[in-house]
């Protein structure tokens, strides 16, 4: 069938589209006004800002870039190093855990995986030993390799195939997603730990560590739905091209899985960038980002609106320019291309 | 810890030495055709242990935590072992009203609102359970799920009614399922007008994106400054009410809308860009059928395209409703929890007895959310989820 661009099923009609209109200009309008609240804050001094609302710049206010020089030249490498921490470990972070999930997800999606339960429990019982053993003063490695050797155990009880009912892949995913539901304020102090006793406590290697591990499971249950849509066949028709497992998954899953793809980098991109309780605890002087630097600006003497202004506008540019750029890969069509062309 | 059979049910790989790999080198070649058979636990690994590493310590350590006493003693501090102790305080003792609230009289109204609730979460799992064969664990799965989600229909009715106060796992609840609710609706809305031909949508669709952009901290100050009855945008409004110098952050539920409202901004983007990719990838030729066919568009979106992106649909809840379990950020900083306690979330509440020291009860709210969360995600996966996915 040839591939030509087709009128659209979903072609509203006149009055449709003026009521389409409407509703999203309602909602952009809901959107950009704290936007605009805080793009002219960015320009106010301090005594315009406590007098009382002001809202249009020049005919209300005298915008000033006090705020501004502050911030950007007063500051200067104490805004420039946490914008680069934060720039490196979104990015290094992201494209681990898309990379990572990508995988997982495959797997999870065309493979049938079968766990034992006794297995889960060997392995279980030996993390908890080697917790154990820490507690009451056993030195880390020690732990660590019994941790090891607990799993080594438990991979052994799955190939024997003994013991107790499977565990299937919705378990596997469901197990991930469940990765994510303890608050983050009871998880963050045995972390602070751990990193504490690897002697990666403020560095830019922890934070990605942690953001990798944090934003995989999200990955995987956004990528298991996009996957579960890419049709077989094309795949059996590459097996039988002769195409391994990886070349597959590298030169017709990824490309035609791209609109998912794309649309969770934005996601786990953004809440890389933005986290700040995890950033809180295992960052302090070096590898501090600017979540934290927008949250100090809440100084004794109350919010320094203005200053707080400045550095979320700083932090909003370059995440604006993402999603603009890779708003064009979320296009329809990728996939009826791919089949019918 | 997996059996590494990956029962190979789809892509026939079949013989599949590849005739051009004939050409490789014979090391080369079964080093390849290994790692080919091994493609499950290859792929799968690395996730596994990631997520592994840095969950089973901490979940460990912070459940050893909810069961101790932390105690400041000469040099330094230790925990003693005091059992069940923290979650007896939570539950019947000095924490009780703080964390389950106080309960009110029902009344005519309570009493009707609450047989309606039930009633209706009476015919979800009726209809969940008639899906599949019944067998007595199925059976006894749905007896739990219904004994529980009435206590907490009874709870969340009972501490909101006149009289009553709700605590900190029912104010929860209402930023969970009230939020998650709308933010779903909206985003779905917008991303299905989003998704026509219409001129200038991607203008919409990047403006769309923006709160999801900011980092919370940012979005919760920036609230703050919104709702500042003094110097914020809306302060005359709030005056000309006759609202002057009175916070209407003062009330318990204007405080609480606040917080929501705030939530809703910042996450509706999340709905949005997930449904909208999951529209944009649906397969067109069910929809043309349906046109020729003389289907109204009320009933393609209803019969066709709904059940196409229930998949995606249905994932995207799950996640913002354990996203939303841990809402932090927002009551924190604009209301900072107040009035009262009338904010509070469960994971603020953590925080505010872990900032007084008071670590093991801070672990045991921490574990009871975890209980709270991991329960409604089973539920969730199991009454609904697993219907609309084929994969399950």
């Amino acid at each position: 069938m040839a591939l030509h661009w087709r009128t659209s099923p979903t072609r509203p009609g006149p009055l449709a589209m003026l009521a389409s209109y409407a509703i999203l200009t309602v909602w952009a309008l809901v959107v950009l006004f704290p936007l605009y609240w805080l793009a002219i804050t960015a320009f106010k001094l301090p005594i315009h800002v406590n007098e009382g609302p002001t809202y249009v710049p020049f005919l209300d206010f005298q915008p000033s870039l006090h705020a501004w020089r502050y911030i950007l030249v007063d500051l200067g490498n104490d805004t420039l190093r946490p914008y680069l921490n934060t720039v490196i470990v979104g990015i290094t972070s992201s494209v681990l855990t898309l990379l990572l999930g990508a995988a997982a997800t495959y797997g999870l999606s065309r493979f049938t995986y079968r766990i034992r339960l006794a297995s889960v429990l060997v392995f279980l019982a030996g993390a908890v030993l080697a917790a154990a053993g820490m507690e009451f003063g056993l030195p880390w490695q020690l732990a660590v390799a019994g941790g090891l050797g607990a799993f080594a155990l438990a991979w052994a009880t799955a190939l024997r195939r003994v013991g107790g009912p499977r565990l299937g892949n919705a378990d596997i995913a469901f197990w991930m997603i469940s990765q994510r539901m303890l608050p983050p304020v009871a998880i963050v102090i045995p972390i602070y730990i751990l990193f504490q006793r690897l002697t990666l406590l403020d560095t830019r290697t922890a934070l990605v560590i942690a953001y990798v591990a944090a934003n995989l499971p999200i990955a995987v249950w956004l990528l298991r739905d996009y996957f579960q849509t890419i049709p077989i066949e094309l795949e059996e028709s590459a097996a039988i091209d002769g195409a391994n497992r990886y070349q597959i998954l590298w030169r017709i899953v990824l490309p035609l899985a791209l609109p998912g793809l794309v649309a969770t980098f934005l996601f786990i991109f953004v809440l890389a960038w933005n986290e700040y309780l995890l950033a809180l605890f295992l960052s302090s002087a070096k590898a501090q980002t600017m979540p934290l630097l927008v949250a100090a600006q809440n100084a004794t003497r109350g919010p320094q609106w203005w200053y707080m202004s400045v550095l979320i506008l700083l932090m909003i540019g370059p995440v604006i320019a993402l999603a603009i750029v890779l708003e064009r890969y979320i296009a329809r069509g990728l996939l009826l291309g791919a089949v019918r062309g | 810890m997996r059996e590494t059979r990956p029962v190979e049910t789809t892509p026939a790989r079949g013989d599949a030495v590849a005739p051009s790999a004939h050409r490789i080198p014979l090391t080369c070649d079964r080093l390849v055709t290994w790692a080919d058979r091994q493609a499950g636990t290859v792929l799968v690994l690395p996730a596994v242990l990631v997520i592994l590493a840095l969950s089973i310590f901490p979940l460990l350590f912070s459940l050893y935590l909810s069961l101790a006493r932390f105690q400041p003693v000469a040099g330094g501090f230790r925990f003693q072992f005091v059992g069940l102790l923290n979650y007896r305080k939570l539950f019947v003792g000095s924490e009780q009203e703080h964390f389950l609230g106080r309960l009110g009289s029902l009344g005519l109204f309570g009493w009707v609102v609450l047989v309606a609730l039930a009633a209706l979460f009476a015919v979800l799992l009726w209809r969940s359970l008639r899906a599949e064969p019944v067998t007595p664990l199925r059976l006894l799965g749905h007896g739990i799920v219904a004994v529980a989600g009435l206590a907490a229909l009874w709870l969340a009715v009972g501490t909101i009614a006149s009289g009553g106060r709700p605590g900190t796992l029912v104010v929860t609840w209402v930023y969970v399922f009230g939020g998650v609710a709308l933010q779903f609706l909206i985003g779905l809305l917008l991303a299905v007008l989003c998704a026509q031909q219409l001129p200038g949508r991607r203008f919409f669709r990047v403006v769309f994106l923006l709160p999801m952009m900011i980092t919370p901290v940012g979005v919760a100050y920036t609230f703050r400054m919104l709702t500042d009855t003094g110097k914020g945008p809306f302060a005359p409004v709030a005056n000309w009410l006759g609202y002057a110098n009175v916070s209407w952050v003062n009330d318990p539920w204007g405080a609480r809308i606040a917080v929501m409202i705030g939530d809703l901004w910042q996450w509706t983007p999340f709905m949005f860009i997930v449904l909208l990719a999951a529209l944009e990838s649906q397969s067109p030729e069910p929809v043309e059928a349906a046109i020729v066919d003389g289907a109204s568009r009320w009933q393609i979106f209803w019969h066709i395209t709904l059940p196409q992106i229930a998949p995606v649909a249905s994932t995207v809840v799950l996640i913002r409703l354990i996203e939303a379990f841990k809402i932090f950020d927002m009551p924190n900083v604009l209301t900072g929890g107040g009035p009262g306690t009338a904010t509070e979330s469960l994971t603020l509440h953590a925080y505010v007895l872990w900032r007084s020291l008071d670590y093991g009860t801070s672990a045991a709210v921490a574990y009871s959310l975890l209980f709270v969360v991991t329960f409604v995600g089973i539920a969730y996966v199991r009454l609904l989820h697993r219907r609309v996915t084929t994969l399950g």
